[in-house]
């Protein structure tokens, strides 16, 4: 069809004046600000934009909304956007579509626009724009309320294009979101929105301007004035282009200025449709019919009507040779229950099955439907929410009835709200107006026609997207269902992109008339957020890149980052993993990390460790409840290392606790356990020993921790403290002191996790790189070297000393890590202390941390390797699967003090196979034969921790 | 989104807040003196009503303070809050 | 990739009146009542069975999951079970004669730190050694798997490697629910759709029969298979299980070219996606913290996946979410299931599989039957005790599923 003619001389809000030029399918268009991108193909005629995805027929557009089922295409520029309904897609400058096939296609590269999140808070939250949105939102406002407004439109006012003007409307005095669409209504009134604010200007788009954002409103009252989309009716070839919802040939006229077509039938089973022909025709249009199964064809319609079909239906629309057969040309028109068939030109075929008010928000919100037999459509029918539904969305049809009902659903909301509504009405209806008129039926009824009966049900489409037919739907009740959640799945119908919008109610009733049921009955399946499609971008928001997670990093950051440190993260943390020089990888730089802290002296960053501290008269016996061991009777000054287990007895956490004074201590935890050993600590406190008189903070960001490592570490800490004490005999082991280190307050722990001689000094956070690099100054002389987490790794590991997470997880007993000797015997409770004696706990084989030595010293194993008894091998193999394992790899490493590979396992009955064979199973097939040892391999006389 | 009302700071989103499961689950007087059966139950079951539920809620972003609340579970209505130490 | 689906066979199953007894009653048509009900008949030949559905089949979890399947779980019990619910995946489609659009596009479980690289590691060796196909992949093998996966260094948290199970895939959730149900009704067994138990009838400590909104209903034996519910309805006799139900999220896009040939799950960053067979992603979310039966969640929860799925998978950031939808899991301490007998003669459960269900459908409906029929427990899921709580031999597989229990 050509598009000569179809824009309309004076119709329509678009700027004449201002000409926009796009492309679709390779082919260069015009239109005007105003338009949509429909609105600008139906201008131009085109009238074909589709593909359907199963079937391959062509598919044009049917609405004006968002309920589109069929016109949706794809963007290329500015930006390729799958699916998208040419509906909603507001035409600018520069704008390429394409059609679609039912699938779209996302970019091959990085979307560059910004995406974001605001929260609000309001007294009343209208969604809907139309008349009843505004009237509710307008009496709220002129009562005092803090009111937001949303509406998915560029412009309030609604879909109907029957604007009484809206001057009444303060747009100043609420917080008016177009182009906003609330998709998702959750508990307790919290409804989320997704505001469009670039997309309509194209390239002009400011950079710094987030495409798209979300809202999170949290709402007092919400009002649901979100109108009702018109129904097809299924009959023969209902699909093709050409074949329109009724009323939207309308809006394209009334805010485009485009007709759909030059000769049009209208078939309507309600009295909405002759308005459609009233103002067609004086628009121009040709009506070539107006069909309606109803006997009268009441109402009064203005302009020439070519022929007046009361008591008959379409029953078929076909194209023709002479114009397409991917175009509608010519509808076919018989008596209701069968008759001559009329066959009658028409390059539109504009259909009403009536309107279903659109209650999505209202089911989300847990609000329950009703059918209604008048109206032929579910209706709200009570709500445990905080919410009122008005206008179209309960069935009201007149405008001046939506008016009065959305002032009326604010009066309600705002007495809720405690707010006293003034006396307003709009000035169309006039103050004081009671109450809205009942929901009303056309004259005469609405007759129960959904799809027209015939022969042959294969292109009586139900749902346009998806490619269902009543045929379909047929097929599914005989195949034994009876749920439309079934013929649902069945069929696929209301699965896509429009989930259904027009598709659901006309399904429920094939249905229900094969299966002898009403709709009431049947039910409707359920709705879902989001209302439309939502971009998977504008659900991320800003919370990507460095924003997904903080990264918490220490005082002295700066400083690894300068010397080349490599990091891993560990939880939040960025940790230094280790140092490499010119030349070094991994395991190069972690072997000469680890010779400096055997032999001279190294530091390391440890700022990282949990830090807790416990006050209070009972702080002793709130440690000894968590602890598995004593703490209330460490002398203050002194510091003990401690095991915290779950109640299920497995080990959760570890790390020193210190006495600071008679009643204060401070912990150490895991890095990654820092947040939850407090948790666990408070919930004890809180819930279950109130009696306690003990407080926890948390002092993790208080103090920046440098631990000094080797048997050079006194000679610098001498150097850097000359106020303290610093021989063995006088700052023993296990002992802390408060002084001064390089001039800065600190706490010095003398503490190991290496078995060297080692002291942990403290300082406040923001002296943390001061004291790091007095360390570095003065160890200078001793060849100080910095090392990282795998360096403390392997030297912990020679030693035996687990990393919780590592060597255990969370099925591990302290008992299995050999650690019986840090589990008290004289305790009468302490948390999981029960669960070590229930049967699996106490068995004698559960699995043990032990050492391993590939009996190849050179060969490192992989950590998570499993080992297996020889005794299961056959042939000096393995056997056929499954394989029975006695357990894994945690940690392994190559050990320059042991001068060869070791590794730590969890070996089932460890303890008792130390000195035996075992086998590892490696990847490349080869069964390496390893030895069992105890877990400590590197001085296992702790002679080295004095220095 | 749920919508708690902790007892000392009022009503916050459910994002300031540390779910804790069934509430009035007390910790044995004398866990030596249970069964391993009796010790399981303690441990790992609780209560999964399908309505009303007393549960815990611990206002981690907040003021730290654990507290209770009675909500439906098929309707996530929070029916009650109420502290540590009141009456159910 | 994308393609049209087959279409389902034009019977399905009778809509039956429930008879006044039956040799087993099972309580829940979902994926695994329907497959006990399928394999009670077919390896048994115990057909005088009834499911009952107070819904409409298969409308529960069945219905709303995200159809991965996979075997590749830590522990020995674990691996056992589910590997023997993939291979009977691999003949399913012939064995019930119904195109279940079994795909083996074969699972990524990407791992983000130091820590994820071991434990994946260890996952890996265990998976081999309990003869489940398990292999390692550093960042440039996961980008010739899946080619969109960001593997940048430069992102929050970059992608150190994966597991990667080849045999693993997705199905067509439906298709595989109406085989077994279609399957079932063909060999005898009645599905009882809208009928809910409201009562359990217990004598000298056996169960007799049930009370349901369509009338009482005799039976010899009782197998609960009811997700989510299971607490509900033990409760009825008494009987406390280890569950706790929560909402788990998942949600839909529009149909899009194919663009995602695998399936990738993140624990780190708790994402778990796939492109389905006509073209839609499939997406699915973490478990909201609070106990209930709503079967709705929290936005958050989806748009914290969301923030983690863009930053591995950037090509997504113009796709749609057309639906987001919520079920119900039952989740254990130890995030392992429940299967076996109760301390009620005749009395089985069944539940506690949290987010790992669909997987387990053809495994457990074999190994429950075999349970049910025998009075004994099937060797695979002999370790799925209940009395597992008391003894504390668990089986703990937190780092078994995208999501934190």
């Amino acid at each position: 069809m050509s598009g000569d003619g179809l824009r309309h001389a004076t119709e329509g809000r678009i700027d004449r004046g201002t000409v926009l030029r796009f492309r679709f399918d390779g082919t260069a268009y015009s239109g005007h600000p105003g338009d949509t991108l429909a609105s600008a193909l139906l201008a131009n005629g085109v009238r074909r934009i589709g593909t359907s995805v199963r079937l391959g027929r062509p598919r044009g557009v049917m609405s004006a909304g968002s309920e589109e089922p069929t016109g949706v295409v794809q963007l290329e520029a500015p930006f390729p956007d799958p699916m998208r309904p040419a509906t909603m897609v507001e035409l600018h400058d520069g704008l390429v579509a394409s059609s679609l096939s039912g699938r779209g296609r996302l970019a091959d590269r990085p979307d560059p626009a910004r995406y974001d999140a605001v929260h609000a808070h309001c007294d009343m939250l209208v969604v809907g724009a139309g008349p009843a949105g505004l009237a509710a939102a307008s009496l709220a406002v002129r009562s005092g309320a803090r009111v937001i407004l949303a509406d998915e439109r560029p412009e309030v006012g609604g879909a109907s294009p029957d604007t009484e003007g809206d001057d009444w409307f303060d747009r100043a005095g609420a917080r008016v979101l177009t182009r906003t669409t609330v998709f998702g209504y959750y508990d307790d009134n919290y409804l989320v929105a997704v505001e469009r604010r670039t997309d309509h200007l194209g390239a002009a788009a400011p950079g710094n301007l987030a495409r798209e954002r979300i809202w999170r409103i949290r709402a007092g009252q919400v009002v649901l004035a979100t109108g009702a989309h018109e129904r097809p009716i299924a009959f023969a070839g209902n699909d093709l282009p050409g074949v329109m919802l009724a009323d939207s040939a309308r809006t394209y006229l009334h805010r485009y200025g485009v007709l759909v077509g030059r000769r049009a039938v209208v078939f309507t089973i309600n009295d909405s449709g002759y308005r459609v022909v009233a103002d067609l025709a004086a628009a121009g249009v040709e009506i070539a019919a107006l069909v309606d199964p109803r006997e009268a064809t009441g109402g009064t319609v203005g302009g020439q009507v070519g022929g007046r079909y009361g008591g008959h239906v379409v029953v078929a629309a076909h194209g023709d040779d002479a114009h397409g057969h991917d175009v509608l040309s010519t509808v076919d028109i018989e008596p209701v229950g069968g008759g001559p068939t009329v066959r009658v030109d028409a390059d539109a075929l504009l259909v009403s099955g009536g309107w279903s008010p659109v209650l999505h928000l209202y089911s989300q919100s847990g609000g329950r439907l009703r059918y209604d037999e008048v109206v032929g459509a579910f209706l709200p029918d009570g709500c445990r929410q905080a919410v009122t539904v008005a206008g179209a969305a309960r069935g009201l049809t007149s405008t001046t009835a939506c008016l009065v009902d959305g002032v009326d659903a604010a009066r309600q909301a705002l007495t809720a709200l405690g707010i006293t509504p003034v006396d307003w009405s709009p000035p169309s209806v006039g103050a004081g107006a009671e109450g809205p008129p009942p929901a009303t039926a056309a004259p005469g009824g609405v007759p129960d026609l959904r799809f027209v009966p015939a022969e042959d049900y294969s292109t009586h489409f139900v749902d346009f997207q998806r490619d269902v037919t009543v045929a379909d739907v047929l097929r599914a009740t005989g195949a034994g269902l009876r749920s439309v959640e079934h013929v649902k799945r069945y069929t696929t119908a209301g699965t896509a992109h429009d989930q259904g919008k027009t598709s659901g109610l006309l399904t429920s009733a094939v249905v229900g008339q094969a299966l002898d049921a009403g709709i009431a009955e049947l039910g409707h399946t359920t709705f879902r957020p989001p209302y439309t499609p939502v971009s998977f971008a504008a659900l991320a928001g800003r919370d990507r890149g460095q924003l997904y997670d903080p990264v918490r990093v220490t005082a002295i950051h700066d400083w690894h980052v300068r010397h080349g440190a490599r990091f891993e993260d560990v939880g939040q943390w960025r940790r230094s993993w280790y140092y490499p020089a010119e030349g070094e990888g991994l395991a190069e730089a972690v072997r000469r990390e680890c010779v400096a802290a055997r032999t001279g002296v190294a530091f390391m960053d440890a700022s990282t460790l949990g830090k807790i501290e416990v006050q209070g008269p009972d702080a002793g016996r709130f440690l000894d409840r968590l602890y598995t061991n004593v703490m209330s009777t460490l002398a203050v000054g002194a510091i003990r290392y401690g095991v915290m287990c779950g109640l299920d007895g497995m080990v959760f956490d570890d790390g020193t606790v210190a006495r600071l004074a008679p009643d204060r201590f401070l912990l150490t935890t895991t890095t990654g356990n820092a947040g939850p050993v407090l948790d666990w600590m408070e919930e004890w406190l809180q819930t279950e020993w109130p009696d306690l008189a003990a407080w926890c903070t948390s002092v993790t960001d208080q103090w920046a921790t440098v631990a000094v490592v080797g048997p050079r570490s006194r000679d610098v800490l001498a150097r850097l403290a000359p106020g303290l004490a610093v021989d063995a005999a006088t700052f023993p082991f296990m002992t802390w002191r408060d002084t001064v280190v390089a001039g800065l307050p600190a706490r010095v722990c003398r503490i190991s996790f290496s078995g060297e001689l080692a002291y942990e000094v403290n300082v406040a956070w923001w002296h943390g790189l001061a004291l790091w690099e007095a360390v570095y100054e003065a160890g200078a002389p001793y060849g100080i070297t910095p090392y990282g987490t795998e360096t403390m790794h392997v030297l912990r590991a020679e030693k035996g000393y687990p990393i919780v997470g590592q060597d255990t997880d969370g099925t591990v007993t302290p008992q299995d890590l050999g650690m019986a000797w840090v589990v008290s015997k004289k305790k009468a409770d302490f948390i999981g202390k029960r669960s070590f004696a229930r049967s699996d706990t106490a068995r004698p084989d559960r699995k043990h941390l032990v050492g391993l030595l590939p009996e190849d010293p050179t060969l490192l194993l992989p950590e998570g390797v499993h080992v297996v008894d020889p005794a299961c091998l056959a042939g000096g193999r393995l056997p056929e699967p499954p394989v029975p394992m006695l357990g894994h790899v945690t940690s392994s490493y190559r050990s320059a003090a042991l001068d060869r590979t070791f590794a730590l396992a969890l070996v089932a009955g460890g303890r008792d196979r130390i000195g035996d064979r075992l086998y590892a199973p490696l990847d490349d097939g080869r069964l390496v034969p390893v030895t069992v040892a105890g877990p400590v391999l590197y001085d296992p006389e702790g002679a080295r921790r004095d220095g | 989104m749920l919508l708690i009302r902790c007892p000392w700071c009022g009503p916050r989103d459910e994002t300031e807040f540390h779910y804790g499961g069934a509430a009035h689950v007390a910790y044995p007087s004398d866990p030596a003196a249970l069964s391993d059966e009796e010790w399981g139950r303690y441990l790992f079951v609780r209560e999964n009503l399908k309505g009303p539920f007393a549960e815990r809620w611990c206002h981690t972003a907040g003021c730290r303070r654990w507290f209770n609340a009675v909500r439906d579970t098929l309707t996530n209505e929070i029916l009650r809050v109420y502290r540590i130490g009141e009456p159910a | 990739m994308t393609e049209d689906l087959p279409e389902h066979p034009d019977f399905l199953w009778r809509n039956p009146e429930p008879k006044r007894h039956y040799d087993v009653v099972i309580v829940g048509g979902g994926g695994h009542g329907l497959a006990t009900a399928y394999y009670l008949a077919r390896n048994h030949g115990i057909t005088n069975v009834a499911v009952l559905e107070r819904g409409w089949l298969a409308g529960g979890n069945m219905a709303r999951n995200t159809t991965i399947i996979r075997s590749n779980y830590l522990w020995e019990a674990s691996a056992g079970i589910y590997e023997h619910a993939l291979k009977l995946w691999e003949g399913l489609a012939e064995d019930l004669d119904y195109p279940i659009l079994f795909s083996q596009r074969g699972v990524l479980n990407l791992a983000h730190s130091q820590q994820d690289v071991r434990e994946g590691a260890r996952r890996v060796h265990a998976n081999r050694l309990s003869g489940v196909d398990a292999h390692w992949l550093d960042p440039g093998q996961v980008k010739e798997v899946c080619p969109i996966v960001n593997i940048s260094p430069d992102v929050r948290y970059p992608v150190l490697g994966a597991t990667y199970q080849p045999r693993a895939g997705i199905a067509k959730h439906d298709y595989v629910a109406w085989g077994f149900a279609r399957a079932a009704d063909a060999l005898g067994v009645d599905l009882i759709q809208h009928c809910e138990v409201t009562g359990i009838d217990v004598h000298d400590g056996r169960v007799t029969g049930l009370r349901t909104t369509r009338g009482p209903i005799g039976a010899g034996k009782v197998a609960l298979s009811a997700a989510g519910h299971s607490s509900v309805l033990a409760r009825m006799v008494g009987l406390d299980l280890p569950v706790q139900s929560h909402p788990l999220q998942a949600l839909v896009s529009e149909l899009l070219e194919p663009v995602h040939p695998t399936v990738v799950m993140s624990n780190a960053v708790h994402v778990y996606v796939s492109q389905a067979h006509k073209g839609e992603l499939v997406m699915g979310a973490g478990i909201d913290a609070y106990n209930s039966y709503s079967q709705r969640g929290a936005l958050r929860v989806i748009e914290r996946q969301m923030s983690a799925a863009l930053e591995l998978f950037p090509v997504f950031a113009r796709a749609h979410v057309l639906r987001t939808w919520g079920g119900i899991v039952d989740v254990t301490p130890d995030a392992s299931a429940i299967v076996g007998l109760t301390p009620i003669d005749g009395l089985y459960v069944n539940c506690g599989w949290g987010t790992g269900g669909f997987k387990a459908t053809p495994g457990v409906g074999w190994c429950y039957a075999h349970t049910v029929a025998h009075d004994e427990p099937h060797p695979l899921n002999a370790p799925f005790r209940l009395d597992r709580f008391s003894t504390g031999a668990l089986i703990d597989e937190h780092g078994a599923a995208a999501v934190a229990h």
